[in-house]
């Protein structure tokens, strides 16, 4: 996984709610190989409307989103995070994610960060307001610059925290568990030993 | 103080209590379907081996072909490509795999209870939201993306955070024409999408103790359009009596003693909730969505929201552009919405019992407009043929499939066509979910055979 530190680039606004799984990547590109890329994905079925926002030249070389309530609700793929990754937008802003879009963000380098519906939109404002401004996102300090130069704290497990700074896949991490892992197994196994003599 | 089910599910399963609030967890069964192709070739990338074959199991069902079910059946070779792989993987790692000419195949949501698989108690993981659907047994199962699935496939674990508990009680009879969908569908529209969101739900109260396992799948399958990590309901004699004798539950002394943990599982009457939902199941209607969310749900007998009539601009934004792209007027009876097309199936609503309630009403008519019929595995497609249901929707009309996840996610073919209407027992209604341009109502299946016979969304209490 990339690692994830300060990132300071244009900032697109999402001006709507329920931004679903399916819009950022629609189903029927699921199967593609994941060396392939999928830049070209992202929002598929909203980049034919030139009036879209990545549309629009300003905000072509977007880094970060900023959306509105409930992004990325339904599914689980996690092509929708690698769509964004690929394009090269790595944190999205938005008052609240669909849980395992979130987990699937982090796991992809992308950072999901929430701050309240009322900084988004406002947010969301100052951008429309001035097209192509740059905002920053400093994960160390965990705070958001906006164009104007306010600041905004937000929070994140120190878990994924370390994970994104040193670029760490958790697997990893969890192989560092491997006696403790292979004791709980012995035990689970014999506590519930009929999960592994069914009658087939 | 005393534990929630959820608690002691995951108290079972807890290895180490990582920092950061983070708890590695065993996954006690781990199911797979042809979606996992990402995950094996990150795993095949690293070197690593799955840790634990005998604790996973899979199936094809998102791209499987609903008219034979013959890999060469399977017209675009992505999808061709990706039901092979399973079929490979598996069998190189030693899974068990219910192929796609195994009479045990079927869409993972509904094979893994069937067979017994789904058990009370276990941590679940899958590659799929609705892996929730398998909590309606008492199991903690929660859906993944591909990195923790390859995660889960080295290690057998994945790392979680505790969740919030939120106690959803549904108490009263319900009236007639009124089944689990509409029960969830109610509980979706006050929860909110959302609304759920950091918490795991348990389903309580006397409507829920009276269903059948095949309507608490129901409510549980669609426990992640609420937005919840997981749906849960405890086990009980309705749960043992419909595991006693299935393939992989445990048999003789093994059954006695999984017996006696399954029913250490329920919540202890002083555990404590986070949040705290009910609902009154004597008040509630057949519910119909009209906009691109699971929440925008509402009685049959309602009528499409009014954007001017909405105060919050936000709202009023979303409206307007959902009722747009859905072709609906404001205010405009939900019963006045013509369907194109029909599709009975899912890992929701294509059980036994869904079919035979849509073939109770199938009986009475024939249909108006296209209708697709999918069961939800292959085992449920031979038990309904054994009673006739095929029979009945034939002459009714509508068009007798193979099993797999079909209409639902439009992925292997089944697809409704742009600016089309289909009335769907699945479970989401998102902007081009059944195909690019699609309008998508969802309903329970007696309430879309209902459509299927006159052409319009129809209560079926009036049909």
């Amino acid at each position: 996984m990339e690692r994830f530190v300060v990132l300071e680039g244009v900032a697109a606004p999402l001006d709507r709610s329920k931004v679903d799984t399916d819009q950022i990547l629609p189903a029927r590109f699921l199967r593609r190989p994941r060396k392939e890329g999928y830049a070209q994905f992202l929002f598929r079925d909203w980049r034919d409307d030139p009036g879209f926002v990545l549309n629009r030249d300003a905000f072509r070389a977007a880094r970060i989103l900023v959306a509105d309530r409930n992004f990325g609700g339904g599914s689980s793929r996690e092509q929708a995070p690698w769509a964004l990754a690929d394009y090269g937008i790595r944190c999205v802003i938005a008052a609240d994610f669909g849980d395992i879009f979130y987990a699937n963000a982090l796991k992809t380098g992308v950072l999901p960060v929430v701050l309240e519906a009322r900084v988004c939109q406002a947010l969301r404002g100052a951008l429309h307001a001035r097209p192509g401004a740059r905002m920053r996102v400093d994960l160390p300090a965990q705070a958001v610059t906006a164009p104007d130069g306010a600041t905004y704290p937000f929070a994140i497990d120190p878990f994924h925290k370390q994970c994104l700074l040193e670029g760490l896949d958790d697997v990893g991490i969890t192989l560092q568990h491997e006696a403790a892992i292979a004791a709980f197994e012995s035990r689970y196994r014999q506590r519930f030993g009929w999960l592994f003599h069914g009658n087939v | 103080m005393g534990r929630t089910l959820y608690e002691k599910v995951w108290d079972a399963h807890a290895i180490v209590e990582g920092h950061g609030g983070q708890t590695l967890l065993h996954v006690g069964r781990h199911l797979v379907h042809d979606g996992s192709m990402h995950a094996f070739e990150f795993l095949h990338e690293r070197g690593l081996k799955v840790r634990r074959p005998d604790q996973a199991f899979a199936t094809p069902d998102h791209g499987v072909s609903t008219l034979v079910h013959r890999i060469e059946a399977i017209a675009d070779a992505e999808q061709r490509r990706v039901v092979q792989l399973l079929a490979r993987n598996t069998r190189a790692a030693g899974i068990v795999h219910f192929s796609l000419e195994d009479p045990r195949q079927g869409i993972v949501h509904v094979v893994g209870p069937e067979q017994g698989i789904t058990q009370p108690g276990l941590v679940i993981v899958c590659g799929d939201s609705h892996t929730s659907t398998h909590g309606a047994l008492g199991a903690l199962a929660f859906g993944a993306g591909a990195s923790e699935i390859t995660h889960v496939l080295a290690t057998q674990t994945t790392w979680q955070r505790r969740s919030k508990t939120m106690r959803i009680a549904v108490d009263g009879a319900l009236p007639e024409g009124v089944t689990a969908k509409d029960v969830i569908l109610a509980i979706i529209a006050r929860v909110g999408a959302n609304g759920a969101a950091g918490h795991v739900i348990e389903y309580a109260g006397t409507t829920i103790r009276a269903m059948s396992i095949e309507e608490r799948l129901t409510v549980c399958n669609m426990s992640i359009e609420a937005g919840a990590r997981a749906g849960m309901i405890a086990p009980d004699e309705t749960t043992f009596a419909y595991l006693a004798g299935r393939p992989y539950a445990p048999a003789g002394a093994a059954w006695d003693e999984a017996l006696a943990y399954w029913r250490t599982l329920p919540s202890d009457a002083d555990a404590r909730f986070d949040a705290e939902v009910s609902l009154d199941a004597t008040a509630l209607a057949p519910m119909v969505t009209w906009g691109n969310s699971p929440e925008d749900a509402c009685p049959v007998t309602g009528t499409v929201p009014d954007p001017a009539a909405e105060a919050d601009p936000e709202r009023r934004a979303y409206l307007r552009r959902t009722l747009d792209y859905m072709g609906l007027a404001p205010g405009m009876a939900l019963t006045d919405i013509a369907v194109d097309q029909v599709f009975i199936g899912s890992c929701t609503n294509a059980r036994l019992e869904d079919l035979r309630a849509a073939a109770r009403v199938a009986r009475r008519g024939r249909a108006k407009v296209p209708v697709l019929v999918s069961p939800g595995s292959t085992q449920v497609k031979l038990a309904a043929e054994k009673e006739g249901l095929d029979r009945v929707f034939r002459a009714a009309g509508f068009e007798w499939r193979e099993s797999g996840c079909s209409m639902c996610v439009a992925m292997n073919g089944d697809v409704v066509p742009a600016g089309k209407r289909c009335a769907s027992t699945s479970n989401r209604n998102f902007v081009g979910r059944q195909g690019k341009g699609s309008r998508t109502h969802l309903l329970s299946p007696a309430m879309a055979a209902a459509a299927a016979l006159t052409g319009r969304i129809t209560d079926v209490r009036t049909l």
